[in-house]
């Protein structure tokens, strides 16, 4: 049983459709992260799931109730801003305890609540600070305190790390994960980040002008896209244009050669697919299991510490590919000659 | 030779704004004949009709006070949250009675609120207490409305409603303990204006015969030689007071710190 649905949810902005057809179930202490480019409609669903926006049609229950008419202090969620959004005038303290006071709740069980949740977040001597003095990172583990404190039903976090600097983010990202394990709260997570999206999260929604393109667990979004967007926009991908021997038996003709893909194609015979394969699949070198080798030249070479990303040219088409780093072995040198090779079980198959 | 104008300039201001408050102050000060004395000032202090005057229009300044705020303040968050579109209308509106004069307004006022009329305010002295507070409070409008305006641009208004709302948190719950707290020294700049300005107003106190400070200066100025200037001296300190506090407020709020 879901704990979260959202069934045809749709929102428009004049003639502007930003969300359509949007549908989504989420299970109890689930970490669902809605994941697209800018204007995808991502915000605009959390916005609504919170209640700052209306829906045009569709419905969103919690728990079993229907929310759609409730306003925002009535459908007790818990949100975290990009921008952090403490109150200014308030001391941390008074921050985190703040939904405990609007509720009615005592001194000192608000007082309580608040040392735990400082506790929880690892600022336990900051109570009396004022958001100001305090740094990005630590002011957006106040505001998710903030948001705990109140026990609320569903999580909502709306790009809460784009504002801090990359290592932040990243050491961040992973404190909200093992916050939102320890509480089990459900929680949505909006991003534009895919490395962030697929780091944190039990599934992952890619979004894109407003429709859900695929659902699924950051593995099997990362490594079997079913659409183009998805597969162009999560991770690096290279894409070839094969043609159709055999459609039934899988066969396609990739530069020159004949290779048989794991499953049978739609395509009719003598048309071309789009093929696409992520850059650790590519190897330098010929290697053993791997039934497809190419000619190849080496045209770039970036080295990014454990990882190095090489730019090859392949039947005239320059692709990237991803190799760890070996202290005992250098990258080639640009221009040199090498082969590549593959295997058609890491080929996916591009539909619309 | 630019450098010189520009000191001239600075010189020529400075002389045109201080000589006359100068020539003003030492006038004041010569009540007693070949001494400097403060006669005038006890003279001016002592009588009940300025302590009668200046309570009444202190309290009528602190009564304009309380309803600008409660009528600017949700007015212009209202305005930023919900109708931006909406913002330059309200501007102009604001600005309107610093382009219609008081006389005009309150000539408007007794002609609507007269005792023959469906809302007969002149009526009854309270009655035309709360008409001179709402004419103070047009008065003050433009000021008021601007000061809270620039107060709610400093801090991000959409996005703290949203995270009170989101804490259960209601219109009043926001606007009391998150929004007004916020613009509380661009409220309290608009405050002490607005003090400044009731407290020297003739023309609406005057026609509403009401007992204000500024009739009774005018009424002073008529009659004695000494005393006007020295009343004038005491207007300019309570003005003067109230720009100070407008600075010290600014400077002892604390948790604004961060956002200069």
């Amino acid at each position: 049983m879901a704990f979260l649905e959202i069934e045809h949810l749709e929102k428009s902005f004049g003639t502007l459709r930003v969300v359509k057809d949007f549908n989504l179930s989420i299970a109890q202490g689930e970490f669902v992260s809605l994941l697209g480019p800018s204007g995808c409609g991502k915000t605009t669903v959390l916005r609504m799931v919170a209640g700052f926006e209306t829906p045009s049609t569709g419905m969103i229950r919690i728990d079993g109730r229907d929310v759609i008419n409730q306003r925002p202090n009535q459908r007790h969620i818990g949100m975290v801003f990009q921008a952090y959004a403490l109150f200014p005038n308030l001391t941390v303290a008074q921050n985190v305890g703040f939904g405990l006071k609007i509720k009615g709740a005592a001194p000192a069980k608000i007082a309580a609540r608040v040392a735990e949740m400082l506790a929880l977040i690892g600022l336990p001597e900051l109570g009396n600070r004022y958001p100001f003095q305090l740094s990005g990172g630590q002011q957006q583990r106040v505001a998710l305190a903030r948001a705990l404190a109140v026990q609320p039903s569903v999580l909502l976090l709306d790009e809460p790390l784009s504002a801090l600097d990359a290592k932040i983010r990243v050491s961040l990202r992973t404190e909200i994960r093992e916050i939102q394990r320890k509480l089990g709260i459900t929680t949505i997570f909006v991003t534009h980040d895919q490395e962030e999206a697929l780091s944190i999260s039990d599934r992952v929604v890619v979004m894109n002008g407003g429709i859900a393109e695929q659902v699924g667990a950051p593995f099997e979004v990362y490594n079997r896209p079913t659409t183009r967007f998805v597969a162009n926009f999560v991770g690096t991908l290279n894409t070839f244009d094969a043609v159709v021997v055999d459609p039934g038996a899988g066969v396609v003709k990739l530069a020159g050669v004949e290779v048989t893909l794991p499953q049978p194609l739609t395509a009719a015979k003598g048309t071309t697919v789009g093929l696409a394969l992520r850059p650790e699949g590519l190897r330098l070198g010929r290697i053993e299991g791997r039934e497809l080798v190419l000619p190849a030249t080496i045209v770039d070479v970036h080295f990014m510490g454990s990882v190095i990303r090489l730019g090859v040219r392949v039947a005239g088409q320059r692709v990237a590919l991803d190799t760890f780093n070996r202290a005992d072995t250098p990258p080639p040198p640009v221009g040199s000659s090498a082969e590549i090779s593959l295997s058609a079980r890491d080929l996916i198959v591009l539909g619309d | 030779m630019t450098r010189l104008w520009s000191w001239g300039a600075l010189a020529f201001g400075l002389i045109y704004f201080a000589l006359p408050l100068i020539g003003m102050t030492e006038f004041s000060l010569k009540m007693r004949r070949g001494e400097y004395s403060f006669d005038a000032y006890a003279k001016v202090l002592a009588d009940p009709k300025f302590q009668e005057t200046f309570s009444y229009s202190v309290i009528m300044a602190l009564v304009t006070i309380a309803f600008g705020v409660l009528l600017v303040v949700p007015t212009a968050f209202w305005v930023r949250l919900k109708m931006p579109g909406m913002r330059p209308y309200v501007e102009f509106i604001t600005l309107l009675p610093l382009v219609i004069p008081a006389i005009v307004i309150v000539f408007g006022y007794i002609r609507l609120y007269n005792t023959s009329s469906w809302l007969p305010l002149t009526g009854s002295a309270m009655g035309t207490n709360i008409l001179l507070m709402f004419g103070y409070t047009t008065l003050a409008l433009p000021y008021m409305y601007r000061a809270v305006d620039t107060g709610l641009r400093t801090i991000d208004v959409a996005t703290l409603t949203e995270a009170a709302q989101s804490l259960g948190a209601g219109w009043g719950t926001i606007l009391a303990r998150i929004i007004l707290p916020n613009v509380l020294v661009a409220v309290l700049s608009g405050a002490f204006l607005t003090f400044a300005i009731v407290i020297g107003e003739f023309t609406m106190a005057a026609l509403l015969n009401r007992p204000a400070f500024g009739p009774y200066m005018q009424l002073l100025g008529a009659n004695r030689a000494y005393e006007p200037a020295a009343l004038a001296v005491i207007a300019f300190g309570i003005t003067w007071a109230c720009m100070g506090l407008i600075q010290l407020v600014t400077r002892f709020s604390k948790h604004t710190r961060a956002q200069h």
